[in-house]
């Protein structure tokens, strides 16, 4: 049975619209303008045990108010969603006890005490038996690497060191189902690393099911076997990292190298030339019609060797990303 | 049970030990809360003194209404909440409510709990200060309460806290429709300190003011608990203050209770 099934789920929300200057913003006093905002459309997804899935797309795609749905935190306009059996927004006790959100950018410990304070809190508040507490808390910290900040107060912690903390409190329960809204936001490379080791390890040790979202892509190839691309709250694509290529894009680089004073000879009939550092021309072409541009290019040129590859996966994403489509409908 | 005795006890012990953090601010505050009452008695003090011996406004004497502001204090340190409404409104405005939503605990009973630390944490700094001025005040305490008296005079009290923290918390939930709670507040503040009585006894004011704020739930903040102690309400007239007053906590418990369902419900539909 599936651990998170989603049908025709929506969210839409109204928000306000102000004109520039004082003038609006006086009668705006008296008459506001609305404008709907169709958040998420429509979506629909299911997800197994165990599996580690992404959320990806640019910000204002709608993948936070997906969370966020998921979380039990706002109600959806339309459609169903059923968590271990849960309807989120239900908020039953029994379903916080079994999953846990952390969010990038928020901050749920005690800001002036040391966070070993903030996990006893939730030791009480999930009723974690003591032995358990003390087990999960001393693996934590061992593969977080946390053991000698506990004890100091969160407020004197790097944004790194808080970020594992916040994993840390999330995980103390145990959690069957885990949310992850951009955990790694705002982090250093390094830092970034360390939490993607860790959940990584933590996820196979554990086989909890995990959905992130995150907008850097090395998130998630470091992570998911799984990737949803959402934009403009559609999902547009839901398979694997490699399927993605395969995909959204249509066309192949070609690397030509020239062979000594060969000068290129109009090749951007073929496609898009990119870059032309002779002896090296890269070239963009419409995959239908590589063979045909190869035989050509053989024939009117000495060509010393020849690379033919797929797109990086970030260009297509990004273009995928980018295709213009109004967000939003009044 | 015992889990949920365990767990209050955890957040009273954890509100507590933030309370404490910043030792020198804390206790500033505390003794500062001083300053208004000095400056009041030194007032009134020097109406009296103008008035010469023996007399009397309504029918307060010096003494009387020197015992009846420190009674008003001790009342005030029950029942007012600095920062509640405040803390309320700001999470729903940050958006830190959403741990109320997704962990397995209330956002009332939680505030409840480390509100409750806040006032420990006060009343033990505070009772050395009051303690002094109690002392200092001594020769004023022409009579003093007997135990059932005194007994009203807790229940009062205690009911006192119930009230302004639910009160109080009614108004940091209408942060939901708001989100700025402000100038609300301080509309509050300004009314709860003149109608509970902190200013003046309310049975000072002419009629039919005295008997119009004989109805607003605020009397119970201050006024009526020195009432209690001073021995000017008793018998049948004690038992129906402290019920009513009751009445009034168990209205303001339920209103909060339902302006955090409904406030909830619009966060929610509203994108959160």
């Amino acid at each position: 049975m599936p651990v998170i099934e989603i049908e025709n789920l929506s969210k839409s929300y109204r928000v306000y619209q102000k004109q520039e200057g004082l003038l609006a913003s006086v009668t705006g006093l008296f008459r506001r303008e609305h404008k709907d905002v169709h958040a998420v459309r429509e979506v629909n997804l299911t997800v197994e045990k165990g599996e580690f899935v992404a959320f990806l797309g640019p910000n204002g795609a709608g993948k936070t108010t997906t969370l966020k749905l998921l979380s039990g935190i706002i109600y959806p306009s339309g459609g169903t969603a059923r968590v271990m059996g849960h309807v989120p927004w239900e908020r039953e006790i029994a379903y916080r006890r079994r999953f846990a959100l952390v969010m990038g950018q928020k901050n749920q410990l005690w800001w002036d005490l040391p966070a070993l304070e903030s996990f006893r809190l939730h030791q009480q508040i999930y009723r974690i038996e003591p032995q358990q507490y003390q087990e999960t808390l001393d693996e934590l910290s061992e593969l977080l690497d946390i053991g000698r900040l506990l004890r100091q107060p969160v407020r004197d912690l790097s944004l790194g060191e808080r970020m594992k903390m916040e994993l840390a409190a999330a995980l103390l329960h145990s959690p069957d189902v885990l949310f992850l809204d951009e955990p790694t936001i705002g982090l250093d490379v390094v830092a970034q690393h360390r939490i993607q080791q860790f959940l990584k390890k933590y996820q196979a040790q554990r086989q909890v099911t995990i959905l992130l979202s995150s907008h850097y892509m090395k998130d998630v190839a470091a992570l998911c076997q799984r990737v949803v691309i959402i934009t403009h709250g559609e999902i547009k694509f839901d398979g694997s990292l490699s399927g993605i290529v395969d995909r959204f894009s249509g066309q192949k680089l070609i690397t030509l190298q020239l062979a000594g004073d060969e000068t290129p000879k109009n090749l951007a009939r073929f496609g898009q030339v990119i870059e032309e550092q002779l002896p090296k021309v890269k070239l963009r072409i419409d995959k239908a019609n590589v063979p045909a541009a190869l035989t050509e290019i053989l024939a009117q040129h000495t060509v010393e060797d020849i690379v033919v590859e797929d797109p990086p996966l970030e260009e297509v994403i990004a273009d995928l990303f980018s295709q213009v489509q109004t967000p939003v409908a009044t | 049970m015992l889990p949920r005795i365990t767990a209050w006890w955890t957040i009273l012990r954890i509100s507590l030990q933030e309370r404490l953090v910043y030792r020198g601010d804390f206790a500033l505050g505390t003794l500062m809360r001083f300053l208004p009452i000095v400056t009041q008695i030194f007032l009134w003090f020097a109406i009296f003194a103008n008035l010469g011996t023996g007399a009397r406004i309504t029918n307060y004497t010096y003494e009387e209404l020197v015992v009846y502001l420190l009674l008003t204090m001790v009342a005030r340190a029950f029942s007012s909440m600095p920062g509640l409404a405040s803390t309320i409104a700001r999470q729903i405005r940050t958006g830190d409510i959403k741990k109320y939503l997704t962990q397995p605990v209330d956002l009332l009973g939680f505030m409840f709990l480390s509100r409750m630390a806040h006032k420990l944490a006060y009343y033990i700094v505070a009772i050395g200060p009051f303690a002094l001025v109690f002392f200092l005040c001594r020769g004023y305490f022409i009579h003093l309460p007997d135990a059932p008296q005194a007994a009203a005079f807790a229940a009062s009290l205690i009911l006192s806290f119930l009230l302004g923290f639910y009160l109080e918390a009614c108004i940091g939930m209408v942060g939901f429709w708001f989100l700025e709670v402000t100038s609300l507040l301080f509309v509050y503040m300004l009314f709860s300190f003149f109608l509970s009585g902190h200013m003046f006894p309310l049975d000072m004011l002419p009629q039919p003011f005295g008997t119009i704020v004989q109805f607003t739930p605020l009397q119970y903040l201050a006024f009526f608990p020195a009432q209690v102690f001073l021995g000017k309400v008793q018998g049948w007239d004690l038992a129906m203050g402290l019920l009513i007053e009751l009445e009034w906590v168990v209205l303001f418990m339920l209103l909060s209770r339902v302006l955090f369902l409904r406030g909830l419900k619009r966060y929610s539909g509203y994108g959160g």
